[in-house]
């Protein structure tokens, strides 16, 4: 993986984090499959980087955590959004549309527009 | 998600623990992963490598994860502990709410006790802690003899002294001094409408300089000013905001003072108070350049306060001035009194001569509002205790749901806390009401007084104090509501249980030592009121009752002494006749110094024909009366008065006091004999009393009254005795000085008393607060006595009930709880009593003529506490006894 795709990909794991637990309580593997699947493999990420990244939204109160069992019946960490994790989501998503309708649109771009007047 | 079982919840039993927790999440991730691998075909082996492959790398975010899990459960307990703490307040505030009758007595006793204390340290801190206001108050010194009895003259020195003192010592930066014998009133203001009074001090040219005193407006005196060249003024602060109505453009404006042109230099800032260092409760309003050759022939007139070099001490100082002493002349013009200060030149320091008399009362005073702090604490540790045992079930259930025994006692802590903090801030408000209230008193001639103030360092003080209390009377309690036994209070079904009568017995000991302290205080006020009373009797040797005083100015200028003299006699008997003859007036005289004001000697005079040793004659101080003062004063008089005709052309004519009658003639009748003054004969033609001149509770010494017909007198302080309230007299009498001299200004019109008054009053100072202390720990002892009392009466109503009914008498049930209350006081006196007796030898020197273990004192002591406990006994006894035996059954 190369250095550009890794500092893409820290840069945008918190908000694919939030999105996958708008459904209700996952535990980390959970997380990572659903991240995974959603993607269609494109973040092909190494899985442990997933948890530091949990764990900073957990202290930083956008997540809560419980100790549940999973289907498996194992011991497992569950997480789930706090209302401040949503407010963080729904406002994250919008700035990352935004930004992605601004680079594609330069990036769709076909001719060096005029330059305007200076006035 | 399903729920962890139940036993998952016990897994954490011992506290969190990150590490774990990492651990056990990342290997479920990999055991998870495994199964899917292994699910689509893999083996287990491979599925596990596979899994941690994809993983990455597993230590370091096991490393991470602990970090981040670390620092989150300590964010997380801080966060607990403040969620607790305000939970603890806000818990308080309604408990508090709820019971508004405690939460008012508390915070009163405490706010009592507090204001009283933080009032009690400004003062300690302004007149014993905090430096002068001076800058580098450490290097001044006052430099005096040791005191004798022949008063300022006798710690003052000459011109020439203090010029050769200045000029040879070593150990000084700079040598100033004062005229030490400046009356009230000595200045006359006019040209500006009705002339008035002023009190103004001759300073050395240098004084302001070597205080470090800075003007707020204008200059200080110029060389030329100092010499006497050209007449100056300075102002003090007061005077000119009163007197010339805040005028900006005061100076350089000349001033007619005493019928002369002074042009004022400056105005001093209103921090400088010359009468709160060097005059206790005098008013001082202007300053004028003293000059040394004037003053040359005088004797002995300045004091001598000097700024030590940086890094001298006073023991080398005291060696440099006991090197210099031999060389200085008392006057340069007769060389035989060269080495007359040989070791009266001693240098103490600046604040230790102002406030150094004051030291012992001051700690004793603080020691008593100490005493009321620890009353109000251990009354308060009582109240919260009774508190604590209606509230056992309330903690008991408390802890029953798992509330721990530190979080119980933080609880009460808190409490406690809140209730100090209330009674600071309302001590605060007190100790700011008393502050302002001190600082208007005049009348206590106690230094420094004016600069009072709450400062940083009382504000911590309360601080400091409030923490304490809270502490003393918070914690007591909440130990022992940890300690007791949850269990058997949460089944005991009220009253007679294990836990109460414990309570009962700390808090029988609690009372027994309030009102042990109690006792202390008491028979302090006692002692101190003992003396106050004694002092009153001290036979001042004049009668201060209906006597009254007034400064007479009078112009006596003749170019011969005959003829200056001849003068002012006839002024004097003119004024004398005139205000003899007011309605109301029984006697009038006039003395150029009063008693209990400052004095002066001139030299020693010696009986004719008798030889003493050198040293063995005193040298009287000095007074010089017209004929009627004796009788105004009301001084006991053996012999004859002075009469108008005693003049220069008759025989010269003295009155000595007793005192000095004993030391010249002993055991025989001084009345007819002669002393030599120098080669002058002068007859002693009357024996009078002995006055007190320098203050009351000290011994007087030889004194010597001479006419102002035959010696020049400095100014004139009419003394009248009246039949009426001599305060009634005031303005008539003006009226008349005035129409014979249009110059008289309206000086103040004082009563002896106020003199006398004045005197004692740093006594009175004391006793008062003292008493007000004892006042105060006598009602907090009795609210303690009654709290203790009543509860207990409280605990044993079924008790009582089945003795009733059983056939005990209402008065039987009443006389055991009052048996009950005596019980407690008579222990509490015991051992307050005890403590006392203890404490005798270090209340001594604050006594006067009383002992330490004075009965009466004691006595008094005795019957204020029962009298006090009977009274707080009673009512609980009477509600004992009311009790009616069918309903207190039932209740059980």
């Amino acid at each position: 993986m190369d250095i550009a795709k890794l500092e893409f990909l820290r840069g945008s794991l918190d908000v694919l984090i939030l999105k996958a637990l708008v459904w209700g309580p996952l535990h980390g593997y959970a997380i990572t499959s659903f991240i995974r699947r959603q993607s269609d493999d494109a973040f092909l990420l190494e899985e442990g980087t997933l948890y530091p990244a949990l764990w900073r939204l957990e202290s930083k109160g956008l997540l809560a955590a419980d100790w549940g069992l999973s289907e498996n019946n194992r011991r497992a960490k569950f997480y789930r959004l706090t209302p401040e994790g949503k407010r963080q989501l729904r406002q994250q998503v919008k700035t990352w549309e935004a930004y992605a309708a601004a680079v594609a649109k330069v990036l769709a771009a076909t001719r060096l527009p005029e330059p305007e007047e200076i006035g | 998600m399903t729920t962890a079982p139940f036993w998952r919840r016990y897994a954490r039993l011992l506290g969190p623990d990150p590490a774990t927790d990492v651990k056990e999440e990342l290997a479920f991730h990999l055991a998870a992963k495994t199964d899917e691998l292994m699910a689509q075909g893999m083996s287990a082996d491979a599925a596990r490598r596979e899994a941690e492959r994809q993983f990455g790398d597993l230590r370091e975010v096991e490393r991470v994860g602990q970090r981040i899990a670390t620092r989150t459960d300590r964010r997380r307990r801080a966060r607990d502990y403040w969620t607790d703490l305000l939970q603890d307040i806000r818990y308080t505030f309604r408990t508090l709410r709820r019971d508004p009758a405690f939460a008012t007595i508390s915070i009163l006793i405490l706010a009592l006790a507090i204001g009283a204390n933080v009032a009690v340290f400004s003062v300690v801190n302004t007149l014993l802690l905090r430096p002068l206001p001076f800058p580098h108050a450490e290097e001044l010194a006052w430099i005096a003899p040791p005191p004798t009895e022949c008063g300022w003259s006798c710690a003052t020195y000459s011109a020439d002294a203090y010029e050769e003192f200045r000029a040879q010592s070593r150990a000084y930066q700079d040598v100033t001094g004062y005229e030490a014998f400046t009356t009230p009133d000595n200045f006359r203001l006019t040209g500006r409408g009705e002339p008035e009074p002023a009190t103004g001090i001759e300073v050395i040219g240098n004084f302001f300089n070597v205080l470090g005193v800075q003007p707020a407006m204008g200059r200080l005196f110029t060389p030329d000013e100092a010499r006497g060249a050209q007449p100056a003024a300075l102002l003090a602060n007061p005077y000119w905001r009163r007197q010339f109505g805040s005028d900006p453009n005061i100076v350089g404006k000349a001033i007619e003072l005493n019928g002369t042109l002074v042009t004022v230099v400056g105005v001093l800032p209103d921090a400088f108070d010359f009468g709160a260092v060097f005059s206790p409760g005098a008013k001082v309003d202007l300053f004028v350049p003293l000059s040394l050759d004037v003053e040359r022939n005088w004797g002995n007139i300045v004091t001598l306060i000097g700024r030590l070099k940086p890094g001298v001490t006073l023991a080398q100082a005291l060696d440099d001035a006991n090197r210099v002493a031999p060389n200085i002349y008392f006057n340069t013009r007769f060389p035989q009194t060269l080495g007359r200060y040989k070791g009266d030149l001693i240098p103490v320091g600046l604040k230790g001569y102002v406030t150094g008399k004051l030291q012992r009362s001051l700690v004793a005073l603080w020691l008593a509002v100490g005493a009321i702090l620890l009353i109000a604490g251990v009354n308060l540790s009582n109240l919260l205790l009774a508190r604590a045992a209606a509230r056992a079930k309330e903690f008991a259930v408390r802890g029953a749901l798992g509330a721990g025994r530190g979080r119980i006692v933080r609880q009460l802590l808190m409490e406690s806390l809140v209730l100090s903090g209330a009674g600071a801030a309302f001590g605060l408000m007190l100790a700011l009401a008393l502050i302002a209230w001190l600082k208007q008193q005049q009348s206590f001639a106690l230094p420094l007084l004016s600069s009072l103030r709450i400062n940083g360092q009382a504000l911590g003080w309360t601080v400091l104090i409030a923490g304490f209390t809270a502490m003393i009377f918070g914690l007591l309690p909440g130990l022992r509501i940890a300690s007791g036994n949850l269990q058997e209070v949460l089944k005991d079904s009220g009253a007679g249980a294990g836990l109460g009568r414990k309570h009962e017995r700390v808090r029988a000991a609690l009372v027994v030592s309030e009102i042990a302290i109690a006792c202390v205080l008491l028979v302090s006020a006692g002692l101190l009121l003992r003396s106050f009373a004694k002092v009153l009797e001290v036979d001042l040797g004049f009668q201060p009752e209906r006597a009254a005083s007034i400064k007479i100015d009078y112009d006596d200028s003749a170019p011969t002494e005959q003829a200056s003299s001849a003068k002012r006699a006839e002024i004097f008997q003119q004024i004398l006749g005139r205000v003899g003859a007011l309605p109301g007036v029984q006697a009038a005289g006039m003395a150029d110094f009063l008693p209990l004001g400052p004095n002066r000697e001139w030299d020693t005079p010696a009986p004719q024909g008798k030889t003493f040793a050198p040293g063995e004659l005193p040298d009287p101080l000095v007074y010089v009366i017209t004929p009627g003062f004796v009788h105004a004063m009301g001084i006991g008089l053996r012999g004859r008065d002075f009469t108008w005709a005693d003049t220069l052309a008759s025989e010269r004519v003295v009155m000595i006091n007793q005192s000095a009658a004993r030391r010249y003639w002993p055991g025989e009748d001084a009345v007819g004999r002669i002393l030599m003054r120098g080669t002058e004969p002068d007859r002693v033609i009357g024996v009078v009393d002995d006055v007190h001149e320098e203050n009351i509770e000290g011994a007087t010494g030889a004194q010597i009254y001479y006419p102002s017909t035959q010696q020049g007198p400095d100014g004139a302080q009419l003394v009248i005795r009246s039949s009426v309230p001599p305060e009634t007299l005031g303005p008539s009498v003006l009226r008349a000085l005035r129409e014979l001299n249009p110059r008289q200004p309206a000086a103040e019109f004082r009563p002896i008393r106020t003199i006398v008054d004045h005197a004692i009053s740093p006594r009175r100072f004391f006793m008062l607060l003292v008493a007000a202390f004892a006042g105060l720990g006598l009602l907090l002892a009795t609210l303690g006595i009654y709290g203790v009392i009543s509860y207990s009466v409280t605990r044993q109503t079924p008790e009582i009930g089945i003795r009733m009914a059983l056939g005990a008498s209402a008065g039987r049930v009443q006389l055991g709880v009052l048996a009950n209350t005596l019980r407690l006081t008579c222990a509490g006196i015991g051992l307050g009593t005890l403590v006392a007796v203890a404490l005798g030898k270090a209340i001594a020197s604050l006594l006067f003529n009383t002992s330490p273990w004075d009965l009466p004192s004691y006595l008094g002591m005795v019957v204020a506490i029962l009298l006090v406990a009977v009274a707080s006994g009673y009512l609980p006894a009477r509600r004992a006894s009311a009790i009616n035996p069918m309903e207190a059954l039932r209740n059980n």
